[in-house]
This record gives C-alpha cells, sequence and structure tokens, in this order.
C-alpha cells in the first residue's frame, strides 16, 4: 500500500505524455493550444460514455417490456412473449443497421433519407459538428458523439418502438408473422415518420417538437400495435356473446412490478441520455426530475382513478399509469418546467385508466395497456408540449406553448404531427397486416390458442413442474 | 377401520394437524383443492371488468385410523377448523376394508 503514491504518480506522468504525444498529432503547437485540443477530446469522450450509458438502459428496457407482458398476460403465453420481447432487439439491430439508420438520418428529400442509405456506410467525420460537419448524416450532426455512438443510442430507441407492438398484439399472434411485421416496423415505418421529426424532414421544418420520442418511438409503436389489435381481432373468450367483457387476469403481478421499474430505469436513459451530450450537466438533470416526476403523477394518479371509478386501486392499472407518465412526458421533457410535467404526468394516469376501459368497451382486445400506455399517452404528451412548453428551459428552441401565452402556433404544429404520423403509421401498418394475414396467416389456430402458444409456438413451457390448469378455472 | 375426508379452510391446517396429532392420528393426506358449497363464490374485478370466482381455495384431508379413534378425531377437527363463519367446510366418514404398509407387507390397524 506504501507503493500506492508512487503508482498515482507514475499514471499521472504516463498520461501526461500520452496525451502530448496524442497532440503532437495535431498542428496544433503552444501548450495553450494542446490543452485546448485535449480538453475537446475529453469532452467527446464524456459525451460519449453519457450517450452509450443511456443507450444501454435504453437496451435494458426491452427486459422490462417483456417482464410486463408476460406478467400481465396468462403462463400458458409466457415462454412466447418472452421469445418475441427477446428476438425483437435481434431483428431491429438488423433492420434499423441494413436500411433503417439511411432512412431515418441520411440527408434527402422531406420525406426520407437518401444518402447512405444502406448499411450506415455513408461518408461521416463525427464527432465533427456544426458547420466542420463533412458527411451525410447532417440531421444529427448536432450530437458531438462519434457516428457508432449515435447508431447505437439511436437503434436502441428503434428496438423499443418495435417491442411495444408484442404486448398488443399478444397471446394470439403467430410468432412468424410478428418477426415480418417487425422487421417491416424497423425498417420502413419508424424511420421514415423518424426522418419527418428528427431526420431534417418536413415536420421538424415546419415546427414539430419531440424531444425524446412521445410520437416518434411510442404512438408509432401505439399505432402499429392498434392496426394488429383490428387485424387479429380479440382473444377467444375476451368478449362473450353478450358483448360482455370477460377480464383475462394475467399470471404474474411480480413480473409486472419488476418491469414497470425497470421500464422506470431505462426511461432515465430514454430522456436524459436524448440529451446526447453531458454539456454543464444541467439539462440532463432537468430532464431527469421531469422524467422522474411524470412518471410518479402518472403511477398516482391512475391509482386515485381506478380506486374511485373501480373500487379498488387494481395495481395492473398503478403500473400502467407510471408508464402512461413517462410516455407522456418523453416530448415535453426538456422543454417544460418540473410543476409543468407533475400536471402532464396526472392527466396521463387519468387517461391510461379511461382508455383501458374505453378499449375494451370497443371491443379491441389488448392484454397489457400496450394501447392505453403508448399510442393514447403518445399523443397526450406530444399535445402538452403544445400547451406547456417553457421558452425559458431551453431558450430558442420550441419557444412558448399556449399555456405560457405562446398561443396556437406550437400546439396547432404538433397537433398535425400527431395526425400526420398516426396516419402514415396506421395505414402503412394496416396494409402490412392484413396482407401479411391474405399471405400467411397472421393468427394461431384456436386449438392452439386455447392450449397456450408457448407448447404451440415453441414446444416449450414456463413452468413445466406447475399445476397449469386450477380446477374450474374458466381462465385457462 | 374408517377414512375421514375433511374440507378446511386453508389456513386451519396447522391447527387441525395439531389437534389430530394430540389424540394419537399418526398421519394424513392434503390435497389443495377448489370448490364451493352454500357459501358459492365471490366477484373480483381486474382492469376495470367484474369477473366471478365460483370456485374457492380449500385443502382436502384424507385420514385412515383405527375405529376407536374416530369420535376423537370428529371432535377435534371439528373444534380445530370452525371459525363460525360461513365456507368452515365439512366432514364425511367412509368405511375402508383393509389397509396394508407397503414397506413391510403388515396390514390392519398395525399398517396405520
Amino acid at each position: 500500500m506504501n507503493n500506492l503514491p508512487k503508482y498515482i504518480l507514475a499514471i499521472a506522468l504516463g498520461l501526461l505524455v500520452g496525451g502530448a504525444a496524442l497532440a503532437a498529432d495535431t498542428p496544433a503547437s503552444s501548450p495553450m493550444e494542446k490543452a485546448i485540443a485535449h480538453m475537446a477530446t475529453m469532452r467527446v469522450g464524456l459525451d460519449t460514455i453519457w450517450v452509450m450509458v443511456a443507450g444501454i438502459l435504453v437496451f435494458f428496457m426491452n427486459t422490462g417490456f417483456g417482464c410486463v407482458e408476460s406478467g400481465l398476460c396468462r403462463q400458458k403465453n409466457t415462454v412466447n412473449i418472452l421469445a418475441k420481447n427477446f428476438i425483437v432487439f435481434a431483428i431491429a439491430s438488423l433492420s434499423f443497421y441494413v436500411i433503417g439508420w439511411g432512412l431515418m438520418f441520411g440527408n434527402g428529400n422531406a420525406l426520407f433519407g437518401t444518402s447512405g442509405l444502406f448499411c450506415v456506410s455513408g461518408a461521416d467525420n463525427s464527432p465533427s459538428t456544426g458547420d466542420a460537419y463533412q458527411g451525410v448524416y447532417k440531421a444529427i450532426a448536432w450530437a458531438g458523439v462519434p457516428l457508432w455512438a449515435k447508431f447505437f443510442f439511436q437503434l436502441a430507441f428503434a428496438g423499443t418502438a418495435a417491442t411495444i407492438v408484442s404486448g398488443a398484439v399478444a397471446e394470439r399472434i403467430k410468432f412468424s408473422s410478428f418477426l415480418i411485421f417487425s422487421f417491416i416496423l424497423a425498417a420502413l415505418f419508424y424511420p421514415v415518420t423518424g426522418h419527418w421529426i428528427w431526420g431534417g424532414g418536413w415536420l421538424a421544418a415546419k415546427g414539430f417538437w419531440d424531444f425524446a420520442g412521445s410520437t416518434v418511438v411510442h404512438s408509432v409503436g401505439g399505432w402499429a400495435a392498434l392496426a394488429g389489435v383490428i387485424a387479429l381481432g380479440p382473444r377467444v373468450g375476451k368478449f362473450g356473446k353478450d358483448g360482455k367483457v370477460h377480464p383475462i387476469p394475467g399470471h404474474n403481478m411480480t413480473n409486472v412490478f419488476l418491469g414497470v421499474f425497470i421500464l422506470w430505469v431505462g426511461w432515465f436513459g430514454f430522456n436524459p441520455g436524448s440529451t446526447m451530450a453531458v454539456g454543464n450537466g444541467s439539462l440532463v438533470a432537468h430532464v431527469f426530475v421531469t422524467t422522474n416526476m411524470a412518471a410518479a403523477t402518472g403511477a398516482l394518479s391512475a391509482m386515485m382513478i381506478a380506486w374511485w371509478l373501480l373500487g379498488k386501486p387494481d395495481f395492473s392499472m398503478i403500473a400502467n399509469g407510471c408508464l402512461a407518465g413517462l410516455v407522456a412526458i418523453t416530448a415535453p421533457c426538456a422543454f417544460v418546467s418540473v410543476a409543468a410535467s407533475l400536471v402532464i404526468g396526472l392527466v396521463a394516469g387519468a387517461l391510461v385508466v379511461l382508455a383501458v376501459i374505453g378499449f375494451d368497451k370497443a371491443k379491441l382486445d389488448d392484454p397489457v395497456g400496450a394501447l392505453s400506455v403508448h399510442l393514447v399517452n403518445g399523443i397526450w404528451g406530444t399535445l402538452a408540449l403544445g400547451l406547456f412548453a417553457k421558452d425559458s428551459v431551453q431558450p430558442g428552441t420550441t419557444g412558448n406553448g399556449l399555456f405560457n401565452g405562446g398561443g396556437m402556433t406550437l400546439l396547432l404544429h404538433q397537433f398535425i404531427g400527431v395526425v400526420a404520423v398516426g396516419a402514415f403509421t396506421f395505414i402503412g401498418a394496416s396494409v402490412v397486416w392484413f396482407a401479411l394475414k391474405k399471405l400467411m396467416g397472421i393468427r394461431v389456430t384456436p386449438e392452439e390458442e386455447t392450449e397456450g402458444l408457448d407448447v404451440g409456438e415453441h414446444g416449450n413451457e414456463a413452468y413445466p413442474d406447475f399445476l397449469t390448469r386450477a380446477p374450474g378455472s374458466r381462465h385457462s | 377401520m374408517k377414512k375421514i375426508e375433511v374440507i378446511i379452510k386453508p389456513f386451519k391446517l396447522e391447527d387441525v394437524k395439531d389437534a389430530l396429532s394430540k389424540i394419537g392420528v399418526p398421519g394424513m393426506t392434503v390435497y389443495e383443492v377448489k370448490g364451493f358449497g352454500r357459501q358459492k363464490g365471490h366477484t373480483e374485478i381486474y382492469r376495470g371488468s367484474e369477473y366471478t370466482v365460483d370456485f374457492l381455495p380449500k385443502l382436502k384431508l384424507e385420514v385412515v385410523l383405527p375405529d376407536h379413534l374416530v369420535e376423537a378425531a370428529i371432535q377435534a377437527i371439528g373444534a380445530a377448523a370452525r371459525t363460525g363463519k360461513i365456507g368452515d367446510g365439512k366432514i364425511f366418514l367412509l368405511p375402508v376394508e383393509q389397509a396394508w404398509r407397503i414397506r413391510t407387507g403388515e396390514c390392519g390397524d398395525q399398517a396405520l
């Protein structure tokens, strides 16, 4: 231990010499210039670490989705749900690499990227930013991190959009058709509307804002899921002949608990990570807190509304309420005050309970509440930005929303974005779902659905030693 | 030799087991079962929709015992399993022709 100071000295010396050697590659000559160049490199390094850590958190959200969805479904479909949530990130990785990234961020027209389209192969001199940037991915050149850092972070987002669909179509969709749809979603639908908003397309030009993806990620996943729910129809036994709703309780609330907490943690990468830079830390910290507050009030208001409307604080509703708050704050998190984030979450939690009941009434069978969480609150969060945006939070971006004296302009732009993205994704996804239905079928047989997709699709059981059918249980 | 089949509330198992052990009943078998009697089921709510749970979880005990213990066993079970509220369960008494212990081949009361 006595040698410790010596080691530290040696490492410090090594760093100095190494740093000097690195700096010698650049034309900088004076010690001051060397120091400045060194600082710039360190800043890129620091930002890159933050983007990668945030990307890991977003990547880990797939675990959360898998837990929530499997917990809210029956045990006979657990393996199938886990397999879908697992493989969907692999599929998104491939499709977003092959073409998704290029379509979304490549220089191009107002609708989609056309340069550097395939395999992230375009010219790019990241981490250079602004006027120093030379390459074909100009729309994301504001982020001062290496290209592959940008790619990984954005890939994790594409994976999230694709995994949202899984829960809504659970317990009846054929594994093979889900794989194909996921590939198309991450290769085509997600990047195209993403280009409109984050890739320098027409919505961005119009003045539509979405900081971390209430619309880009969550609404897109939600619209694609809605199209799937309509194309598939409800699960066997969900709606009686008399039109009565037969609830099909989930099998593991511990999974739901774990999943929602993992997603809550993941959102600390999703939203604050979308800064793609540490800066002086103030924006990252602000987004952390708005994100957390909306989750908290979302959970609280869902609990209160469920207690009041349904008689008891249904835990699955509380969990959905937290996620609803997180989805809603995703677009406005960097543009609204912390006080506004409380209100945004509060509304989100109420919306999610009403939406779950409403979708049941409309005979749209969504086993896990994915539509109520991602679609309804993706829309709400996007519009909330138009209501609550405050210029002083990030001057020179959104300007003021309706409630801060900015008038209707921003809200109108947000509304146009919601409608345009909704129409494109819903119509496009419906075409794909119905085409798949015609070509290969999208639904398992009623026999397989009754027996469970675990054995039917995968030949596995999640809990082989459990008594899987309680005597007289009508839902098994 | 007689068999007693007993339906009880699940949380009463320890009390009933202790009461039977105390009077010298050497062993028993327990099943987790579901069912209803006059108590019927109850309604629950999941995500806004009501549904009825017709079959409630119960435990079923099977005890085979020599004739001279039957009276005491029924008394003991009745006292231990009773809460006075609906759904306490039932006791059924059945005759048993013979019993064997597989390990030794003993039969009759010695095999119990």
